[in-house]
């Protein structure tokens, strides 16, 4: 499958990758070879095989429903980069 | 001191050779005196470790202290220490103190180990050459102008340069297993589910593992015993009883059934590496064990499934970083997006962006069904190949890497760097546990033999790994940088 | 042209659990911002989820009780987007493998029929935390308590085509939460909230037309009328040349209108992958016939068995079993009473206008089940008349006597409102009233015989009055009738 620039540009917008110019035709390379090593699987076939998500064959352990975190705000807002009145501060957010 | 192993250090602690205190400043000097050569810290916590060591003195003396207490230990840079810098080896993380101190940290505190500081890594361990961290390239002591090998880069120079005798890595596609083998020491991958997640920062959750890294064998199972285990905290770690790793070491290896992968053996793998394992396979046949020859047919396709999934995997894992709750934020930024695209753009590194690429593009519409979940079903079959092959032998050995290491900055083309990874990624997209242990040099730059073993064999590998070096000396050498004399 | 409406409803009901989804953070309502915010919620490095059993339970209990397929396995995926109330940058949500499959809702409708509404699916899911847009130096703050709260997103198929229907629907889901405790069903908290897809088709035709989803709908009011401007909206555009464009639109209630929300040109593609850090949730089917034994009697069982049963009429029984609360409480007092219809009355009536004027909700009544059982054991025993009676329920709501059994008796005692039913001493009252007004008693004997009913009222009133209301009505028609036509 063919990687153009703007596959690169709408992957980097969707993953809000601020990207020069330059990096951006470096990626547009890279992943174009990348994908090319990739397209390698499609040489194989993979009929009933199903999807492997997991290394183990386990199922999903449940917690109690018990309230076990007490108020750390405190300790967790040191390393934020801005905070008023217990908020996380960001750019206005228009909806 | 600073030539010892685990096991004789705690030997040596316990007959009051010297103390845990004495032992700390050693290293701690020699950290200061060399380290600027191989970069290989990015953070020592003197402080911490001096307060540990002593406590660890007072518990020997009172004949409270367990095995671990008073030895030390440094912890890669992606895992959690409360009050510490935890960085991942990104700028994006430069500012982050973690809050919280991981699962398996924990319980090396609560064992008394004295923990030296934070080892360098390739940005967010994503790499096998530890040349992508923020903080500069780290360098191989057998040679300075040589990588040490990625991820854990700096975690496998500072044992092999003796400044400090075990440290914790992480496994993702061969990032413990490789720079073991670069760095002429001893690491271990444990099975997915047997060391707690909780606390490593992610970068491909259904593959990392965190292992030891050490000089021998036996070092490495005397901390399995304290990493492994179930932690309610981590959905994928099982509930498996834990062995006691040590226990089993000196097991004879009569009638041990060893598999050599012929797909390990192929076009690319340099005759210097090849010769060294399988000289290393004679040494086991003349323990006892037979070889026989087997295929894992699918491991051709192992690279690529693993940039596949593992990529996908971290686009999602590192969207964690958008500069609101911790890490890198830009300057003023404009808007919303702005503060996104900027403090990403200028957080990470243009390995970690490109895999972020990779990851989001093969998971967006259209692609998702013809890459990711393609690479999926292949992934079973890669696990199948295992599954099979362990049905006929007990271990599989191979070469850790194609080659020993490469120079600074030889590395340029990333496909030619992914396919480094050719012979440990196989084991991480299975699940299963391998080994690196020192086999033989081409020239100064050290060879690692790879041990693979069936999910849940640690056991069997360590004593596999150990009765090699019982009847070898690959694991004693030192670099001469480490000689020098402090 | 005939236009008919299309309307799909997915609704995302906050269950109802102690703590969240993936961390042992509390889920209470309006904490101090961040409090209720854990290195799990924050998406701090290095975190991981563990799934709460409640929440798996509480999600099982709901497909139950719509009669829908559990299916043995369900997968959480991660639906990747930026926004900087979702830390992760992914909300771990159930896409391909959801934990309820296809159901069905009956719902019933203000004329008493009834009418299935069928299920999609219904999966769990993480809520996001909240924007707060009060300025600060033009800043937007980030209060992540909310962050990880469980959320059970129920989808349904395009079955409603009004939105009176769409409105009994989601009073159906929320009659079905409510019963089965898994979520508080609040919606001005947000613990309920609604996305609403309409769509137009001329009539007839078999194809659905281009739908809007309207976000956030969150009271059964802004439903109905958001989907009632909506429909407006569509059929005029159409009908003006122009075209339905699919799009996110938001309901404005002080304009009552919907408008488009500012998005991008680009399409959401929210790169939807199973989340490695969570597997499959297997279900035991033992486990699930365990929850199924021990579910309550929903909604639609209540309404059945109040009309056949009960012999209620199908629109009182429908209001009284719309929620758990009205029919906990209308079926005590009917325990205490015995008699379904004074109690379906009464709590239809004086109570709920009661609680209406003072906007009240039923947990929160003044008077008790057991007071007012208590009342209308003293009506159905004749003990005091209807009029007597809502003087006692009017001094019970303000507070009189106490909350115990007989507090009607009491404050029948304080007041003396006993019925009478002595004869002799009703005679005695209308012979007095009689005797106090001559020119009524000379009206009345003049008026034609057919006009003399009415007439009778003005004594009824008197005797009544000189009674304090306490003489029994009946009797005392009766007996003035008599009196009356025996003068005549």
């Amino acid at each position: 499958m063919a990687l153009e620039q703007t596959d690169v540009l709408r992957a980097a917008h969707l993953a809000r990758l601020g990207l020069s110019e330059s990096e951006t035709s470096g990626y547009v390379d890279d992943l174009a070879r990348i994908l090319d090593m990739v397209d390698q699987l499609q040489s194989l076939n993979t009929d009933g095989i199903a999807p492997m998500a997991h290394p183990l064959d386990a199922t999903q352990p449940l917690r109690a429903d018990d309230v076990s975190e007490s108020d750390q705000r405190e300790q967790l807002q040191q390393c934020a980069p801005a905070v008023e009145d217990g908020l996380y501060l960001v750019p206005r957010v228009v909806e | 001191m600073h030539d010892k192993t685990l096991t004789e250090i705690a030997a040596d602690l316990t007959a009051g050779k010297y103390s845990s205190h004495e032992l700390t400043e050693h290293l701690l000097k020699r950290i200061e005196r060399l380290d600027p050569s191989l970069n290989s810290f990015i953070s020592v916590t003197g402080d911490n470790a001096r307060h540990s060591a002593q406590q660890a003195d007072t518990a020997r003396a009172a004949g409270t202290a367990g095995q671990l207490a008073g030895l030390p230990i440094a912890l890669k840079d992606n895992i959690c220490t409360q009050g510490t810098k935890t960085s991942c080896g990104s700028r994006m993380l430069d500012n982050f103190i973690s809050p919280y101190d991981a699962t398996i940290v924990q319980h090396l505190n609560a064992a008394g180990t004295v923990n030296l500081g934070k080892t360098n890594l390739d940005e967010f361990a994503m790499g096998s050459s530890s040349e992508s961290s923020f903080y500069g390239p780290v360098k191989n002591p057998w040679d300075l102008t040589a990588v040490p090998g990625g991820s854990s880069g700096g975690s496998a120079a500072a044992v092999a340069a003796g400044l400090i005798p075990a440290a914790l890595g992480s496994d993702t596609g061969g990032s413990i297993r490789q720079p073991a083998a670069f760095c002429g020491i001893t690491g271990l991958k444990p099975t997915y589910g047997r060391v707690s997640r909780y606390g490593i920062i992610a970068y491909a959750s259904s593959f990392d593992q965190v292992g030891p890294m050490a000089r021998t064998a036996a070092d490495c199972a005397l901390l399995m015993n304290a990493i492994a285990g179930h932690d309610s905290r981590d959905s994928t770690s099982v509930t498996r009883q834990v062995p006691d790793y040590s226990a089993e070491l000196d097991k004879p290896l009569r009638g041990l059934k060893i598999g050599l992968p012929k797909e390990y053996f192929g076009e690319g793998l340099s005759a210097e590496v090849e010769s060294a394992v399988r000289e290393a396979v004679r040494v086991y046949e003349s323990l006892g064990a037979s070889v026989i020859d087997v295929s894992l047919p699918h491991t051709h396709y192992a690279v690529p499934t693993y940039y596949v999934i593992a990529s996908a995997e971290a686009s999602a894992n590192l969207s964690r970083y958008d500069g609101v709750r911790f890490g890198h934020r830009c300057q003023s930024p404009a808007d919303l997006e702005d503060l996104y695209k900027r403090s990403r753009g200028e957080g990470f590194g243009s390995e970690v962006k490109r895999r972020i690429l990779i990851g989001t593009h093969t998971l967006s519409e259209g692609f998702f069904d013809a890459y990711f979940t393609k690479a999926q079903r292949v992934r079973r079959l890669i696990q199948q190949d295992f599954i099979d092959a362990f049905k006929e032998v007990d271990v599989l050995m191979g070469p850790t890497s194609p080659t020993p290491a490469f120079d600074l900055g030889a590395h340029m083309d990333p496909v030619a760097m992914y396919l480094q990874d050719v012979y440990t990624i196989p084991c991480n997209l299975a699940g299963i546990t391998a080994m690196s242990v020192p086999a033989g040099f081409d020239g100064e730059r050290p060879i690692g033999l790879q041990l693979l073993g069936a999910h849940f064999s640690e056991a069997q590998l360590l004593n596999v790994a150990h009765q090699f070096q019982q009847a070898t000396d690959w694991h004693l050498r030192r670099p001469a940088f480490a000689e020098e004399t402090i | 042209m005939q236009w008919e409406t299309v309307i799909g409803l997915e609704v995302h009901v906050q269950l109802a659990t102690q703590s969240k989804i993936f961390s042992g953070s509390s889920t209470d309502f309006g904490a101090e911002p961040n409090s209720q915010a854990s290195a799990v919620d924050l998406a701090m490095p290095g975190t991981l989820p563990v799934l709460n059993e409640q929440a798996v339970s509480m999600a099982v209990q709901f497909g139950l009780g719509i009669n829908a397929e559990i299916p043995e396995v369900s997968v959480f995926d991660r639906k990747n987007y930026f926004y900087p109330d979702l830390p992760k940058g992914y909300q771990t949500s159930q896409m391909y493998y959801p934990i309820v499959g296809p159901g069905e809702v009956e719902i019933s409708l203000d004329d008493g029929s009834t009418q299935r509404i069928r299920v999609h699916h219904a999966h769990l899911e993480e809520d996001a935390g909240k924007s707060l847009h009060e300025d600060y130096h033009g800043m937007t703050g980030i209060d992540l308590n909310r962050a990880g709260t469980p959320l059970l997103e129920i989808v349904s198929e395009p079955d409603m085509r009004n939105a009176k229907q769409a409105v009994a629907y989601l009073r159906a889901i929320h009659a079905i939460v409510t019963y089965l405790g898994i979520s508080d069903g609040n919606m001005a908290e947000g613990s309920m909230r609604c996305d609403v897809n309409v769509s137009v088709r001329p009539k007839g035709q078999a194809e659905f037309g281009t739908r809007a989803e309207i976000k956030n709908v969150n009271s059964f009011r802004f439903v109905e009328r958001a989907i009632a401007y909506e429909v407006e909206r569509q059929i005029e555009l159409i009908e003006d040349g122009g075209k339905v464009v699919q799009e996110t639109r938001l309901y404005d209630p002080d304009a009552d209108e919907t408008r488009s929300m500012r998005t991008k040109e680009e399409a959401n593609d929210y790169r939807y992958f199973p989340c490695p850090d969570l597997l499959p949730i297997v279900l035991d089917p033992t486990y699930v016939e365990q929850l199924r034994d021990a579910l309550p009697e929903l909604p639609a069982e209540k309404r059945a068995r109040f009309e056949s049963a009960l012999g209620l009429s199908a629109y009182d029984a429908g209001v009284l079993s719309a929620n758990r609360a009205t029919a906990d409480f209308f079926e005590e007092v009917m325990a205490i009473c015995g008699d379904a219809k004074q109690a379906a009355n009464w709590v239809q009536g004086e109570l709920s206008g009661a609680l209406n004027r003072e906007g009240l909700s039923i947990e929160n009544s003044p008077v008790s089940a057991q007071q007012l059982g208590g009342l209308l054991v003293r009506v159905i025993d004749d003990t005091i008349n209807g009029k007597a009676a809502k003087q006692v329920f009017q001094a019970m709501w303000n507070g009189e006597g106490d909350s115990a059994n007989n507090s009607a008796d009491a404050i029948i005692d304080a007041r003396g409102l006993k019925q009478v039913t002595d004869t002799g001493a009703i005679e005695a009252m209308i012979d007095q009233v009689i005797s106090d007004s001559p020119a009524q008693v000379a009206q009345y004997r003049d008026a034609e015989p057919d006009k003399r009913g009415k007439m009778i009222g003005y004594f009824v009133g008197q005797t009544m009055k000189a009674s304090r209301g306490t003489a029994n009505p009946q009797q005392v028609n009766t007996l003035l009738k008599q009196k009356l036509d025996a003068l005549c």
